[in-house]
């Protein structure tokens, strides 16, 4: 993986328009990440239903392309799921990040995400690429403050 | 654009043989563009030699062995002392003490003479420019003592207000504690007017010259700084080593922060009774070998010359400013009249990070982030800045890879 394959074109345009942008208030379920490292820092909002639907999710803050490109794409592909599938999405992309997961080669369930495959080799920029995730597995638990240190 | 600088005596190339490094490649066969000098130098090879010869052959420890090479060790280690004590022309070496770095030094003061000598209400000067490094010590002294910790503020250009600062300046400030020279935004601080300011109203200064010792030719008894600290691997030499300058009496007057061996002239269980200086605020056994590199490094710019060295760096910072405020879109952090070759900036657009990420694709090591100086980012309302930092045996080839790197990265989020 190069920095050209780390910046590609669809990472530059979400972060430079980042969908579910916003402050979801009231919110069901909220966190808010830190990368204390780095000063990236961001708000994701969710509001789930009985049925245990993401009905709507969205974020706000700032910090670098990859972590606010990572958000943007974890916001649309988590409307809609259920948490249960929320939390196996995000299994597999933790373990995608710290390359634990190959997905040309391993079965999972990251679609477009796996965009991010590669980004292990350079491990000062994994903790962006993983910082809203982290922040929605957060939120989903009910911790209101998530760190990556 | 000419790659060969003006008013430069020194032979680059030669002088760019004696770093190992810099013959090597990063990220898939690129050149390393070294610009990170002020988070660590680079070392040359009569620094390695040394430190290689002390655990090859010399390996063995100080102050107590009767056989050979512990003599040898100890005439070593003491030889790198008095390099040290004639580098930053101090009156004696009992007043020159190793420690691990400029963080431990700072550290040592804080807790031993800051303990002593600052009560409840007394105050604590530092600025807005500090490393955490020299923040965090004082705060924690705040915690311990019911001290106050009162800050200098800077302008936009990222220089002291000097009116300002000396208002802050009451007769209940025990210490005045500031950076030499800014490693985040390469201010170098009016210190000679700051220990004015001082004299007159009875505070100690402590002087943080971890950025500077490797660029510029500090005289303690001139400058008549209470404490100098810096760090080794700040100055051509290996982490691990550092040193904490202070006037004889002062030191004398501190109580060691740390017992154990080496530091002590007798033990019984009822009573021990400490060595003199410098040992005494020396326990337990130091980084030898580092410190002999130290002493290496010291001989090696010594040799080079603080003249040349300066006029080589000045040459790389003014060509550098002037290459990085011709792209549009680039703001440079930190525009001291006063300033060390250090180019701190921001881009509109491209997160420092993102901009540190894509300079290393072409080679080109910069630090992206706070610098350990988190209040300067929020004085100057960024969350990061990307750093270039100079060396002498810097070119103005690596000032040119740099503006063509940031290009590149600017086109990558157009």
């Amino acid at each position: 993986m190069t920095t050209q394959d780390l910046y590609q074109q669809v990472i530059i345009e979400h972060h430079k328009k980042p969908r579910n942008f916003r402050k979801i208030d009231p919110a069901s379920h909220h966190a808010e990440g830190f990368n204390p490292l780095c000063g990236d820092h961001l708000w994701v909002y969710m509001n789930i239903n009985a049925a245990g639907v993401i009905e709507d999710i969205s974020f706000e803050g700032d910090g670098c392309a990859i972590s606010k490109a990572s958000a943007s794409m974890m916001t649309q592909n988590l409307k809609g799921k259920t948490v249960d599938e929320a939390k196996a999405i995000f299994s597999d992309f933790h373990r995608l990040v710290i390359g634990q997961l190959n997905p040309e080669t391993e079965a999972n369930v990251l679609g477009r995400l796996s965009i991010f495959s590669g980004i292990w080799k350079y491990p000062a920029r994994v903790k962006c690429a993983a910082l809203a995730w982290h922040t929605m597995n957060g939120a989903l638990g009910r911790e209101t403050t998530i760190s990556t240190e | 654009m000419s790659h060969a600088p003006k008013n430069n005596s020194l032979d680059l190339a030669r002088i760019r043989e004696d770093f190992p490094i810099l013959a090597r490649t990063v990220r898939d066969g690129k050149a390393l563009v070294y610009l990170d000098n002020a988070a660590t130098t680079l070392k040359p090879r009569p620094v390695l030699d040394a430190v290689y010869h002390h655990y090859a052959y010399g390996a063995s420890n100080i102050h107590r062995g009767v056989h050979f090479l512990s003599e040898e060790a100890t005439r070593l280690y003491e030889g790198a002392r008095e390099t040290v004590r004639r580098f930053i022309n101090a009156r004696e070496t009992a007043e020159v003490i190793f420690t691990s770095g400029t963080t431990s030094a700072i550290n040592i003061v804080a807790k031993t003479w800051g303990k002593q000598n600052i009560a409840a209400g007394d105050e604590v000067l530092i600025t807005h420019m500090e490393h955490h490094a020299n923040i965090v010590p004082w705060q924690m002294l705040r915690e311990e003592t019911g001290c106050v910790l009162k800050v200098a503020p800077i302008n936009d250009r990222g220089e002291l207000m000097m009116d300002e600062f000396e208002k802050l300046v009451t007769p209940r400030t025990k210490m005045i504690s500031v950076v030499y020279t800014s490693n985040s935004l390469g201010t170098i601080n009016p210190v000679r007017d700051i220990i004015r300011i001082a004299r007159r109203h009875g505070a100690k200064v402590l002087l943080d010259a971890a950025q500077t010792v490797a660029h510029a030719k500090v005289d303690v008894q001139n400058l008549d700084c209470d404490f100098l600290v810096f760090s080794g691997h700040k100055l051509f030499a290996t982490s691990g080593v550092g040193v904490l300058y202070g006037k004889r009496d002062i030191l004398e007057s501190m109580p060691p922060l740390m017992g154990g061996g080496d530091m002590i002239k007798s033990v019984t269980f009822e009573k021990t009774t400490y060595a003199g200086l410098p040992a005494r605020l020396e326990a337990g056994t130091p980084a030898i070998g580092g410190a002999i590199g130290l002493g290496a490094a010291i001989d090696y710019v010594t040799a080079i010359g603080f003249d040349a060295i300066a006029a080589q760096e000045k040459d790389l910072l003014d060509y550098a400013t002037g290459l990085m405020t011709a792209i549009p879109g680039v703001r440079l952090i930190g525009t001291a009249a006063a300033k060390a070759s250090i180019v701190s900036f921001v881009v509109e657009g491209v997160h420092p990070h993102d901009m540190g990420t894509l300079l290393d694709a072409e080679g080109v090591a910069v630090r992206a982030g706070h610098h350990c100086t988190q209040p300067v980012m929020q004085r100057f309302k960024i969350p990061a800045t990307t750093r270039a930092s100079f060396s002498f045996y810097n070119t103005r080839a690596d000032a040119d890879a740099l503006a063509r790197a940031v290009k590149k990265a600017i086109e990558v989020f157009a």
